[in-house]
């Protein structure tokens, strides 16, 4: 990379920008997983929980880890996306950027790492509503803000590799409602991957969001093998890396014309 | 270009149904949009009629035992009716009022701040009606649909539409900025989450029960669930009562707000 | 043309908002047929004014009627027969060119058949048949100008009403509009128009008023206003700092009035080759000098009165 102080210019600019809007962001990622906890993990968990379903897992400690790290994946798509849109557009903020001594790979860059730092605030008021609501081991709570990160990274860097080069903001919401939403809801997030038809089922393990949940909830649930984490830490970080090389050459070829 | 100085045919003034007119000329263009709408409620309804069906079986109290994705089937359709009408006036509306600047040409036409009101709110019926019709052709093509006063859904997403479209113009008349819109989707989540989409009102104790009863979304859940499973009770008079006074209320309380904002 | 009532009259029309007066009890009288010009300077009020007379935004205090109405109680009547061409364009970017054209006319109650006949005829009167089925963002300047300009036209009002129609255009595009108007102007149509320019003033207006602060400060054709506020002609003289205040003091009584700014000196005067060669002759050698027309701006100098000299 070499040039980092440029780079961090950038997510001054971001940083800046957040100065307007962090507090409304902490009060929505505070209250997303309260409800959703509450609803989901204790009132649908009622009825679930009935028949022991879930070998005795109790179906708030279930959704836990898929809820944040489907969350996660979810602010991530949508703040590389839209923003990435908004700037590289004539009038936007990359473009002034591009005009100073930035080179398109530090405006990648100090992107990313706003990207970062908002999962990893998510990730952290998230784990912390959970522990409060005794839905997550206090000791392996703070395992789950790396994973957090992980999959932020691993879907930022490709949203954004891909949102430099659109051009109608109707494209991103169409790759949400029919590409992010479907992954959100059966990856495994809210019922195991075992409940879909069999010809579904690896389909679902071909989801880079299921690889996600289910390294989330081994460690929570602390069912994890070493060779399941590795399968699914490489599977993040070969996505990550491969969304990071695409993205910094679709950042040039846009910036720099 | 002849202009006379006779007195003017009397043009037929400004009514709601030109500002559908305009919409629908818009969704000429970009009619993929009602497409999204439809998949999303269906969406839901997999995840959770099916994968959570599985773990759930099925929800008791209800008369009877009714299958899981019986129950949540309709109380998608009910939320698909509020979301679609308060994106419609809010959102959109918005975009329109602010960005766009869409009605203050149309201002300068004998049209009236009421009837471009009641023609936004008519235009999230008609796609409501569009939305809710086909979300239950292709629940009643999963085999859910087992008496034909599902029909009545229809009506009842309606009725959610008009609600929910005119308390979504009311609200967009307080809006200070985009941001403002966090603070409607911290009440509209909850609401969905909790106005008995996903599980009954009896899971709760009975404190948290009086509040859910006060939700408008609970009542249109009551209304199309009752429809869709062919149930009736004295409280769907109630639920009707609660909806049509509280889109009443919010559209003219709407009406007379826009109307001092629109002409300043 | 027969004698209607008054196109637009205004008595003691006041606009406030909250405690901020913008319109400050002015009088108009805009009779049937006649291009009327109001110029002022951003914020004098213009564009309160036309929105009250377009009747989208209510009167404070004083009466306003509208081709006989009353504009507070018969808006919806008044524009039914009102063509209003905003300061800032307000097409709907969602709909196209020709879209545009007909659900405005829906707006109006017209019937489809008309307006399918009507907004041809507009298209080529815009001279945008070419761009007819265009999304609007493709415009540029000049022809979103001329499209709000057609669509003010859709319902054959009696009375236009155009807000700054040319700030910002190119020369092509000001004078392909101001074209425009002479023919409207020729079909009959009343014209209240407000502009910055007193050049626009002069090619369209057949009497004008200027505005200041909410109030009007001056009212006549053109040609009166020039002849009563400034001279036809202003010299422009810049000199070398060293030199400057010993050429003023030499310049002093050769035009009708002289006015010093820090580093110009304006000379106002009905022929300004003249005064330059009288400048000359009495040995004042400017660094630079200028002879144009009278502008607006000289106006309000005069009006304003502002750091005279003599
Ligand atoms: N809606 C409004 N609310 C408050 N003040 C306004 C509003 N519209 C105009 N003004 C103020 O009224 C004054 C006159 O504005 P305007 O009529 O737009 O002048 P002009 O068109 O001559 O530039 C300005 O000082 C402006 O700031
Ligand atoms: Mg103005």
């Amino acid at each position: 990379m070499g040039t980092s102080a440029p780079a961090f210019r950038e997510l001054g600019y971001w940083l800046f920008r957040y100065r307007r809007t962090w507090r409304g962001s902490i009060v929505i990622s505070v209250a997303n997983p309260l409800f959703f906890l509450t609803a989901l993990g204790l009132g649908l968990g009622k009825l679930v929980d009935r028949d022991g379903a879930l070998h005795g897992e109790s179906y708030l400690r279930f959704i836990l880890p898929g809820m944040l790290v489907a969350a996660v994946m979810q602010t991530a798509f949508l703040e590389a996306a839209g923003p990435v849109l908004q700037s590289v557009r004539q009038r936007g903020n990359y473009r002034a950027a591009a005009a100073t001594p930035l080179s398109p790979e530090d405006i990648l860059y100090g992107h990313l790492m706003f990207w970062a730092l908002r999962a990893v605030q998510n990730a952290v008021l998230f784990t912390g509503v959970s522990v409060v609501f005794g839905a997550v081991d206090p000791a392996r709570a703070p395992l789950l803000v790396p994973i957090a990160l992980l999959v932020a990274v691993a879907f930022a860097t490709p949203a954004a590799a891909w949102s430099v080069t659109v051009t109608r903001p109707s494209q991103i919401s169409a790759v949400f409602r029919f590409a992010v939403l479907p992954l959100y809801m059966f990856s495994g997030t809210f019922f195991p991957v075992e409940q879909l038809p069999s010809w579904l089922r690896p389909l679902a393990w071909a989801t880079p969001l299921w690889h996600g949940v289910d390294l989330g909830r081994a460690v929570a649930l602390g069912t994890a093998t070493p060779f399941r984490v590795l399968v699914h830490v490489g599977y993040l970080t070969a996505m990550a890396v491969a969304g990071l090389l695409v993205a910094r050459r679709n950042y040039r070829r846009t910036l720099h014309v | 270009m002849t202009v006379t100085a006779n007195p003017p045919v009397r043009p037929r003034h400004g009514r709601p149904w030109t500002m559908v007119e305009r919409n629908l000329m818009i969704y000429r263009h970009t009619w993929p949009v009602i497409l999204a709408e439809i998949f999303e409620p269906l969406l839901y309804l997999l995840a959770f009629g099916l994968g959570i069906g599985a773990l759930v079986g099925h929800v008791p109290g209800l008369r009877g035992d009714v299958p899981y994705p019986e129950f949540v089937a309709p109380a998608l359709l009910a939320t698909a009716a509020m979301n679609g009408a308060m994106n419609e006036t809010t959102f959109n509306l918005y975009a329109k009022l602010t960005t766009d600047r869409t009605y203050e040409s149309i201002l300068t036409t004998p049209m009236s701040v009421r009837s471009v009101a009641l023609g936004e709110v008519s235009w999230a019926l008609l796609r409501g009606t569009l939305v809710s019709t086909a979300f239950l052709a292709v629940v009643s093509a999963f085999g859910l649909v087992h008496t034909p006063a599902a029909l009545l859904v229809v009506p009842s997403a309606l009725l959610i539409g008009f609600t929910f479209a005119s308390t979504g113009l009311l609200v967009v008349t307080f809006l200070r900025s985009w941001q403002d819109f966090q603070l409607i989707q911290l009440v509209m989540l909850p609401m969905f989450l909790f106005a008995t989409t996903f599980f009954p009102l009896n899971v709760y104790p009975r404190p948290i029960q009086v509040f859910i009863e006060a939700l408008p979304l609970y009542h249109g859940i009551e209304l199309t669930r009752a429809a869709f499973l062919g149930t009736t009770s004295a409280h769907l008079a109630v639920a009707v009562a609660y909806l049509a006074l509280l889109g009443t209320a919010a559209l003219t309380w709407a009406v007379h707000r826009l109307e001092r904002t629109l002409r300043d | 043309m027969t004698a209607g009532p008054v196109p637009i009259l205004a008595e003691g029309l006041t606009k406030t908002y909250g405690g901020f007066t913008a319109v400050d009890g002015i009088d108009l009288e805009v009779r049937r047929g006649e291009a009327f010009g109001v110029l002022g300077a951003n914020g004098a009020g213009k564009s309160s004014t036309m929105r009250m007379i377009a009747c989208v935004s209510p009167v404070t205090a004083g009466s306003l009627r509208i081709l006989g109405r009353d504009s507070a109680t018969d808006g919806a009547a008044i524009r039914a027969r009102l063509g209003v061409v905003p300061q800032d364009d307000t097409i709907d970017g969602e709909l196209t060119v020709r879209e545009n054209l007909l659900i405005y006319g829906r707006y109006f109650g017209l019937s489809w058949k008309v307006l399918r006949e009507r907004s041809a005829r507009l298209l080529e009167f815009a001279r945008l048949e070419d761009k007819a089925g265009d999304a609007v963002g493709t415009l540029s300047g000049g022809m979103r100008r001329r499209l709000t300009i057609a669509r003010a036209l859709i319902n054959e009002p009696e009375i236009v009403l155009l807000d700054e129609p040319t700030t910002g255009l190119d020369p092509q595009a000001r004078h392909l509009l101001w074209e425009r108007l002479h023919r409207l102007k020729q079909d009959g149509v009343t014209l209240l128009l407000t502009t910055h320019y007193m050049d626009e003033a002069e090619q369209l207006c057949d009497r004008l008023v200027v505005m200041d602060a909410g109030r009007i400060v001056a009212s006549g054709t053109p040609a009166e206003l020039i002849a009563r506020h400034t001279s036809r002609e202003v010299l422009e003289l810049k000199f070398a700092a060293d030199e400057r205040q010993v050429m003023i003091d030499k310049c002093r009584g050769l035009a009708e009035r002289m006015e010093e700014l820090p580093y110009r000196l304006l000379l106002y005067t009905d022929d300004g080759e003249e005064t330059l060669a009288a400048v000359n002759a009495r040995g004042v050698r400017p660094r630079t000098a200028l002879i144009r027309r009278s502008t607006l701006e000289d106006v309000f100098l005069t009006l304003t009165g502002r750091s005279l000299v003599d």
